[in-house]
């Protein structure tokens, strides 16, 4: 049953040192604010779990909050590289950061799998690829029934998968518009869901088939207006692109990340 | 149709990639050079191409390139918006796809990728993104097309880290492997294409860019590059490819806030 509780109050309450943290969403409603309420309360030793890390978990790596990150595309999209990340790969810094390494395919297969109570996801995947050789949880296995080879990647099942939506309404019933990526099923996926939503509505106007999360499927709900910037929230607001440049400079440097750190995220009272 | 005069050798590389897509094909497009190009392919001489991105859209018309795979733009015109998991597993897997259209940071003589590290893997020299969606596209769409900037960096003669799958060793090495996937039939360069000799599957060239000599392309090749026995002249870009091109990346620009 969700609770429509403060952003503060929720990443205290559902999200723990050495948890298994999958923050989805792909390029559009990336949850920018409840990262950086982890970044603000110091969480440490996650397994950060995402298939485009992109700028939020070069933050969070940045800022020192992980151990482990399975991703399968560490990118800044359209832009280069994602600093920090390649500093903690290249340069253990600010600790060390242990790499899962998966194509796209494979992570959401996973996620299906996982949301669909099952031990591993079985796809085609990785012919010829020397992604097998490095990831030891990428492995061939037979068909029952024409022993043909296919590839098994064990489920993904995060302590907390957490996303941010456009809307919810005052049961905390979630509504997803737009790109879907794979949001619904890292939620379901999860022992713990947390959602940060644009604003809590008395309809949600939802279409029969909409992208709908009841609300005995999440943990808590947060109202986060912008929750989403520097991603975009279809029909809310744009992707601020000027600050997906920037932070080219900007965590280019240790310094730099710093200074933007202190500035922007810690200094900020949390929601 | 008549020649422009001037354009880039960027220019030239987007509307050679783009002439390569037929009309009505299925094509899963990766941002960047590859979404460029089958725009530019839409809007130009394949008014009925399927543009499928790994975010969700099928059958996108975006007015403006988008800057992430995952852009408004491409969810306000598309026939459909699906999870990411239903296009990777019904759509791709699915052998719904005609065409791959793949960039690269690097590739070898056998249209190999490398998108994931320069150096060792544990300790690499340069962190690389990573794989994405590529290594089911490279074995799973019918045919694949990689485009890339050419050079010594770029076109190496051994990778790193094969990321995604060419023809491997080369000659029936991919066969093998017995992939629904045709392999890459083509690598659409700033100089050139290249395209795989028959039995060997090394990429050779077939058509050099207008004013572009070989020993140009050699420079450019991290491998001893061999040309096929009737290299072409790539036809230069009509001044419609031309005039198309400018006019959509001068609307993105526009429309993302940027001078370049």
């Amino acid at each position: 049953m969700a609770d429509i509780v403060t952003l503060r109050e929720a990443v205290g309450t559902l999200i723990h040192d050495g948890d298994v943290v999958a923050m989805e969403g792909f390029t559009h409603l990336i949850p920018f604010a409840a990262g950086h309420e982890v970044i603000r309360q110091k969480r440490r030793d996650l397994t950060l779990v995402r298939m485009t890390p992109d700028l939020i978990y070069d933050q969070l790596i940045g800022a020192g909050c992980a151990r482990r990150l399975v991703f399968s595309w560490g990118g800044n999209p359209g832009v280069g590289s994602l600093h920090r990340f390649r500093d903690a790969v290249e340069h253990d810094w600010p600790r060390p950061l242990e790499v899962e390494e998966h194509s796209h395919a494979a992570m959401a297969n996973a996620y299906v799998a996982g949301a669909a109570n099952l031990p591993f996801a079985l796809f085609r995947g990785y012919a010829g690829s020397d992604l097998p050789r490095y990831n030891d949880r990428i492995r061939p296995v037979n068909c029952p029934f024409t022993g043909e080879v296919l590839t098994a990647v064990p489920s993904l099942r995060p302590d907390v998968t957490v996303i941010h939506a456009q809307r919810a309404d005052r049961d905390g019933n979630v509504l997803i518009r737009g790109i879907l990526g794979v949001q619904k099923e890292a939620v379901l996926a999860a022992r713990r869901a947390l959602i940060t939503v644009e604003e809590i509505v008395d309809d949600l106007g939802a279409d029969t088939n909409a992208c709908l999360l009841p609300h005995w499927v999440t943990s808590a709900v947060c109202v986060v207006p912008r929750g989403a910037h520097p991603s975009y929230a279809y029909g809310y607001y744009d992707r601020d692109n000027l600050f997906y440049q920037e932070w080219d400079n900007i965590a280019r440097t240790r310094e730099g990340f710093q200074s933007w750190l202190n500035h922007h995220v810690l200094k900020e009272p949390a929601a | 149709m008549t020649t422009a005069t001037a354009y880039t050798t960027t220019e030239m590389m987007t509307v050679a990639a783009a002439r390569r897509l037929p009309d009505r094909a299925v094509c899963f497009v990766g941002i960047g050079l590859p979404s460029t190009a089958a725009n530019l392919a839409r809007i130009t001489h394949a008014p009925r191409i399927v543009l499928i991105y790994e975010s969700g859209p099928i059958g996108a018309k975006p007015r403006v390139l988008p800057l992430s795979i995952g852009d408004g733009e491409l969810a306000d015109t598309a026939d459909t918006v699906v999870s990411t998991a239903e296009i990777f597993r019904y759509w791709l897997q699915g052998e719904r796809i005609d065409v791959g259209f793949l960039g690269a940071a690097q590739v070898d003589k056998f249209g190999n990728i490398n998108t994931t590290v320069i150096g060792p893997y544990a300790r690499p020299t340069v962190r690389l993104p990573g794989a994405g969606g590529a290594p089911e596209i490279a074995a799973l769409a019918k045919e694949v097309l990689i485009v890339l900037q050419q050079s010594k960096r770029t076109f190496v003669d051994k990778l790193d880290f094969i990321t995604s799958a060419g023809y491997l060793t080369g000659g029936d090495a991919r066969a093998r492997l017995k992939l629904p996937g045709k392999g890459p039939v083509a690598i659409i360069t700033d100089l050139c294409v290249m395209e795989p000799e028959p039995v060997s599957n090394e990429f050779i060239v077939t058509s050099l860019h207008a004013g572009v000599t070989r020993a140009k392309v050699e420079e450019a090749t991290g491998w001893a590059i061999r040309f096929a026995s009737d290299v072409r002249v790539t036809p230069e870009p009509t001044e419609r490819e031309l005039s198309v091109l400018r006019d959509l990346q001068q609307r993105t620009a526009v429309a993302h806030g940027r001078a370049d």
